[in-house]
């Protein structure tokens, strides 16, 4: 588990301020601010504005998290309310 | 009668599939703006029925369409559709088509939390409004099921998607892997769509049909038989079955046998047109050899003729027609004659059906020759067969086809029995027998019926000359039924008979004439006799007139001399 890889690059795909969408940023914030303070950027796609973005970076769910770096690439679905899953998810923790 | 009903059932809009057949069944197509589920098990073709309907849209009917597969990647699927002669590409060029593969990997998603499927609503929604579509299709959207785990939350996006489909007012097909007591896996997809369609691949005996049937159609009547289809190089064509309804319009156009002998057995002009004929005998009768003299007689008179051959290769039908005089190779080439030969075994009986129907459509025939049909036992049982030549016989009806099928009978059975029992299916029936007589075999020929015709009673000896087939008249003697060289040497004797009859007469007619010209010379002998007694009375009147005038004359003189009185002296006359 590469918990303490260098950079963490993020990005989470929302469909406008729906409530699920600002969940799981807030939660996402949480996570990262937690575990990997000062090692991650989170970049927010909006995909009622730019909905191509969608078709190219396979979405089908809202909201998903989509870990681009580091390798391998990882997406999680959901509002990330669960803290420990969010944290098998991204690999930050193993699976128990 | 069925088909005409459900044609004029237009109350829903509906968008038309192209589709050969299923817009028959449908009453017009799928329902205009629904969605409609196509399921059926694997490799039933639902995806490929699906596609067809979208690019028969895009390419007939001036519908974009937007394609979003959960399953085959866009190259795989233009591939696919490519084998149907459609280019993909060409069509999303020019933006008749929008293509989203929408990839589920199960293993590189984790869930955590709520979530929805926006995301996929606003990429069916890009496609949609980047074309302008007004068809999509889903292919297959249980992938999802096969992503996500949360099913309830699952099943509800489905419907706000379905709900979202119909608000973008876009005809939908959804396909659906046909699930264990229900028609799709997940039960859910039948109940919201207006429109389900069941796609089936059947085995039987080793030979596969497809068959198509209409589950559901809410607000409008269809067909609700199962209908089998076909798949080929021209895409899905569903073969309607008819109502089996007797409403054939009916022609008084006769066409000629190509045997004139057997036309004027069949009331002196041949078949009607539109009437089936069956030919029917034991092996080596001459079936085939009366079917291609139609074949040929057809073709003469340009019309188009279809062969459905089921025994012999074109090759070798023309090569064998050839020896007894008939070339069809000729009209072959000009296109007038399209020899279709297969074995029946190839494809079942539906198949072979659609096949018929489909090639009947695009050919125009005005007939189908069908030799032999006995053999499609061999693919089905006795029932389905005759329900199959039904169904043959009736669309050929319809169509004003002429029906020309041959049947082997088989050597113990009753002669006017076919082995598959559509004799009542048949209008002209003309039974070829072997005649067995004095150590030979000889072929007989006679109309057992033929329907609005009075036809010959009679028994013909049917012989198979390198000129064709040519009709002759049995001896009936003492002895029976006369044929082959029995009725040749009956012939002979017969002939030798008046042969010595005609010398006899030649004899006595000569010397009839003899006498007459005796008797002539005779005539002519004693005309000139009277022609010399006349003369000779003619002299002799003559002399005696001369004499007379003489002695008057020298009476005048004398009483002169001796000066008589004139008044008295003269004698009286």
């Amino acid at each position: 588990m590469s918990a303490d890889t260098d950079k963490w690059n993020l990005r989470l795909y929302t469909a406008g301020q729906s409530p699920k969408s600002l969940a799981a940023l807030a939660n996402l914030k949480r996570v990262c601010d937690e575990h990997l303070a000062g090692r991650y950027s989170i970049e927010v796609v909006d995909l009622l504005k730019n909905p191509r973005l969608a078709k190219d970076d396979q979405i089908v769910a809202i909201p998903t998290l989509v870990r681009k770096l580091p390798e391998p690439l990882r997406r999680i679905v959901g509002d990330l309310s669960d803290t420990e899953r969010t944290l098998v998810g991204l690999q930050l923790k193993a699976r128990k | 009668m069925k088909m005409e009903r459900l044609a004029q059932a237009r109350a829903l809009p509906k968008a038309p599939t192209g589709i050969q057949g299923l817009d028959e069944i449908t009453g017009g197509g799928l329902p205009k703006g629904r969605p409609t589920l196509v399921c059926g098990g694997p490799g039933c073709g639902k995806t490929l029925l699906a596609c067809e309907f979208l690019i028969r849209g895009a390419t007939q009917f001036n519908e974009p369409g937007a394609l979003i597969s959960f399953e085959e990647t866009s190259e795989e699927l233009a591939q696919n559709v490519r084998s149907l002669g459609f280019d993909m590409d060409e069509l999303i060029e020019r933006k008749k088509l929008a293509l989203d593969h929408v990839r589920i990997e199960p293993n590189e998603i984790e869930e955590v939390g709520e979530y929805d499927l926006e995301g996929l609503m606003l990429r069916i929604a890009l496609a949609i409004d980047s074309v302008g579509a007004k068809r999509i299709v889903l292919d297959t959207i249980e992938a999802l099921f096969g992503g996500f785990t949360n099913q309830a939350l699952l099943r509800s996006e489905l419907r706000r998607l379905f709900r979202f489909l119909k608000d973008k007012g876009v005809s939908a097909v959804i396909t659906g892997e046909r699930g264990g007591g229900t028609l799709t896996r997940q039960g859910l997809e039948e109940y919201v769509s207006d429109c389900v369609i069941l796609l089936d691949h059947r085995v039987a005996e080793q030979v596969s049909t497809r068959r198509l049937r209409i589950v559901k159609y809410r607000g409008s009547t269809h067909g609700t038989n199962e209908y089998p289809f076909l798949i080929d190089e021209r895409g899905i064509s569903v073969l309607p079955v008819t109502g089996l309804s007797l409403d054939h319009a009916v022609s008084n156009e006769r066409m000629s046998s190509g045997v004139p002998r057997l036309d004027a057995m069949l009331g002196g002009k041949g078949y009607y047109r539109g009437s089936s004929v069956l030919v029917s005998g034991t092996a080596g009768t001459g079936k085939t050899s009366l079917a291609a003299h139609f074949a040929h007689e057809t073709a003469k008179n340009g019309e188009r003729v279809l062969y459905l051959a089921f025994e012999e290769s074109p090759k070798q039908l023309q090569r064998n027609m050839r020896s007894i005089g008939i070339d069809l190779e000729p009209y072959a080439k000009k296109g007038l004659i399209k020899i279709d030969a297969s074995r029946p075994t190839l494809y079942g009986l539906e198949m072979h059906l659609v096949r018929i129907h489909k090639t009947v459509s695009e050919f125009k025939p005005a007939a189908v020759i069908v030799d032999p049909i006995s053999n499609f036992v061999t693919s089905g049982t006795e029932h389905e067969t005759q329900s199959m030549l039904l169904r043959l016989v009736d669309f050929l009806k319809a169509q004003q086809v002429t029906a020309f099928f041959t049947n082997l009978t088989s050597g113990g059975a009753a002669w006017e029995k076919t082995d598959v029992g559509i004799s009542s299916l048949i209008d002209t029936w003309m039974l070829l027998r072997d005649i067995e007589s004095g150590g030979e075999r000889n072929r007989g020929l006679y109309v057992l019926k033929s329907r609005g015709m009075k036809h010959s009673n009679q028994i013909r000896e049917f012989i198979i000359t390198p000129e064709g087939i040519q009709l002759e008249d049995v001896y009936v003697g003492p002895e029976g039924v006369l044929t082959g060289s029995m009725r040749a040497a009956q012939e002979a004797r017969e002939a030798a008979a008046a042969h010595e009859r005609h010398v006899q007469s030649a004899r006595r007619q000569r010397e009839l004439e003899r006498k007459r010209a005796t008797l002539e010379a005779q005539i002519v002998a004693l005309r000139a006799e009277s022609a010399a007694t006349a003369e000779e009375a003619k002299v002799i009147a003559e002399q005696e007139k001369e004499r007379e005038a003489t002695i008057e004359a020298d009476r005048a003189a004398a009483a002169k001399r001796r000066g008589v009185d004139k008044d008295k002296g003269t004698r009286p006359k």
